[in-house]
């Protein structure tokens, strides 16, 4: 690459695009308030906010591999009529405006929506205002980003391994786990961590689908639209955890994973 | 295209009169307390019948609104449900002299048919109950702080919503069994939600406070809008809402 021109447009405007990221946070530095971030971030508020979201967030990371894999097989492997409407229909909460998202899980799992109120009368659980709501609602918004980025990679993919591992004889799932998902691993890996991503900064299905309790359901971007209103120091302290927290596992996956990526995302 | 064109155009020149009074043109903008919401919007359908001015409103939590002026939001008027946020604004001199225009009373509100057979303030420590309260940063949430204190119970809350317009609506679709808020929402639900008095003895009064913003750019239309909600005919759009005189 050296020595070679490179077209100088593209870095003009890679150059406006990083500067859209880069100068938020550097608001966000400027109004820190940085001789009482330790005594801000110690709050009871905060330490119980930032347990809760890694767990719930972790959780519905787990979830959407564990349901958004086989999902992402089925949209690509498998014809179906209506296969591009339920495609559609996955995506939609990439779409849709996060509180539509919660307000239409209330309904349908809600203590009287159509599934949520015979849940609720034969097992007597239900999801609102419960930490399962988090869970959930941050699924919800966070699997169609793997599924997404999982279903590229198995669309690409050369079926040619595949049918080499079934004609010696493997059995379809057999090919599935020694085959395919190890040929997209890298994707897989990237779907996850978006997934992880948009379900550590979910808000606002969660807040309405799931409510507002420290401790249960607080979660951090809640816990900074509270204190937003009557504590704009804590607010600030709590972005910035979130963005710490984001920058340190972003950039640990990337180098851990993404460096020997053999196709697919990074270098 | 031709409207905004035009609006974009009167912002422009804005120090050239549109109405003779050194405002520039442009709707009004009023920042609500999200417990205003209804009868905000009778109070403007009423006052641009009678006056040529358009009024935008934005509601929200009251605190959400004090915050988004102190950053220098483009808001003309300010209607709060707590005087605690309006006085934070005058000692920021960001508005003109505050006057009350308005009284609430807070009320348990319970889901049409009270579902969880919620009788009186007492019930909200049954922790099998789903229960709702606003966060204590907005007004209704430290008015429902007040009369548990006062009461002398600790509440079992299931949740502390933003704002009171997402508590009420999540009583109304039962979710929630019993919440604390305002005797208007109540009044305003179509009967969604049923109200349960409190003890009696056991009263808050909210005050709504409204003001003009001081460094509006149209000072004479926002003055002219507070003063239409503070006279006779904002009176009795406000007395059939349910809200209070000061």
């Amino acid at each position: 690459m050296i020595g070679r021109r490179r077209p100088l447009v593209l870095i003009a405007l890679a150059l406006v695009a990083v500067a859209l990221f880069v100068l938020p946070l550097i608001g966000l530095l400027g109004v820190t308030p940085w001789s009482r971030l330790g005594a801000l971030l110690a709050d009871e508020v905060v330490v119980d906010a930032l347990v809760l979201s890694l767990w719930t967030s972790l959780a519905s990371a787990g979830l959407c591999v564990l349901f958004g894999v086989p999902l992402a097989w089925v949209l690509s492997r498998v014809e179906f009529v209506g296969r591009s409407f339920v495609r559609a229909i996955v995506t939609l909460p990439m779409v849709l405006p996060p509180v539509v998202g919660g307000a239409a899980l209330l309904f349908a799992l809600g203590r009287r929506g159509v599934v949520g109120q015979p849940l609720d009368e034969v097992v007597g659980f239900s999801f609102p205002f419960s930490v399962w709501g988090v869970v959930l609602a941050n699924t919800f918004v966070a699997m169609p980003f793997l599924v997404v980025t999982v279903e590229g990679a198995l669309s690409s993919l050369d079926g040619r391994h595949e049918g080499a591992a079934a004609s010696l004889g493997a059995s379809p799932l057999t090919v599935f786990r020694r085959v395919t998902l190890p040929m997209i691993a890298p994707s897989l890996r990237a779907g996850a961590v978006l997934a992880w991503a948009r379900a550590f900064g979910e808000f606002g299905a969660t807040v309405t689908f799931a409510g507002n309790l420290q401790g249960r359901t607080q979660t951090l971007p809640l816990a900074v639209f509270v204190s937003l209103d009557s504590n704009r120091d804590a607010a600030i302290a709590i972005s910035l955890l979130m963005v710490a927290v984001s920058i340190v596992v972003l950039m640990a996956l990337r180098s851990r994973w993404w460096s020997r990526a053999p196709i697919g995302l990074g270098s | 295209m031709v409207g905004l064109s035009a609006t974009v155009l009167a912002a422009c020149t804005s120090g050239v009169s549109s109405d003779g009074t050194g405002d520039a043109g442009g709707p009004v903008l009023v920042f609500a307390a999200s417990s205003l919401t209804d009868v905000v919007a009778d109070l403007e359908a009423a006052f641009e019948a009678v006056d040529d001015v358009d009024i935008d409103v934005s509601a929200a939590g009251s605190s959400a609104l004090g915050v988004q002026i102190e950053e220098g939001a483009p808001a003309d008027v300010a209607a709060f449900a707590d005087t605690g946020v309006m006085a934070r604004l005058v000692d920021a001199a960001l508005v003109d002299d505050p006057s009350v225009f308005a009284t609430n009373d807070l009320t348990i509100a319970v889901p049409r048919g009270n579902t969880a057979g919620v009788a009186s303030i007492d019930d909200f420590a049954r922790d099998e109950l789903l229960l709702g309260g606003c966060a204590r940063q907005v007004p209704c949430g430290g008015y429902a702080t007040q009369i548990f204190d006062m009461v002398g119970i600790e509440p079992s809350l299931d949740t502390e919503e933003p704002d009171v317009r997402s508590l009420t609506s999540k009583v109304a679709i039962g979710e929630l069994d019993a919440a604390i808020v305002y005797a208007t929402d109540v009044l305003a639900s179509d009967g969604d939600l049923v109200g349960i008095d409190l003890p009696s003895g056991v009263s808050v009064a909210a005050e709504y406070p409204i003001a003009v913003i001081a460094d509006s750019d149209r000072p004479a239309a926002a003055q002219r809008f507070v003063d239409f909600v503070l006279g006779p005919e904002g009176r009795s759009i406000l007395d059939e809402a349910g809200f209070g005189a000061p």
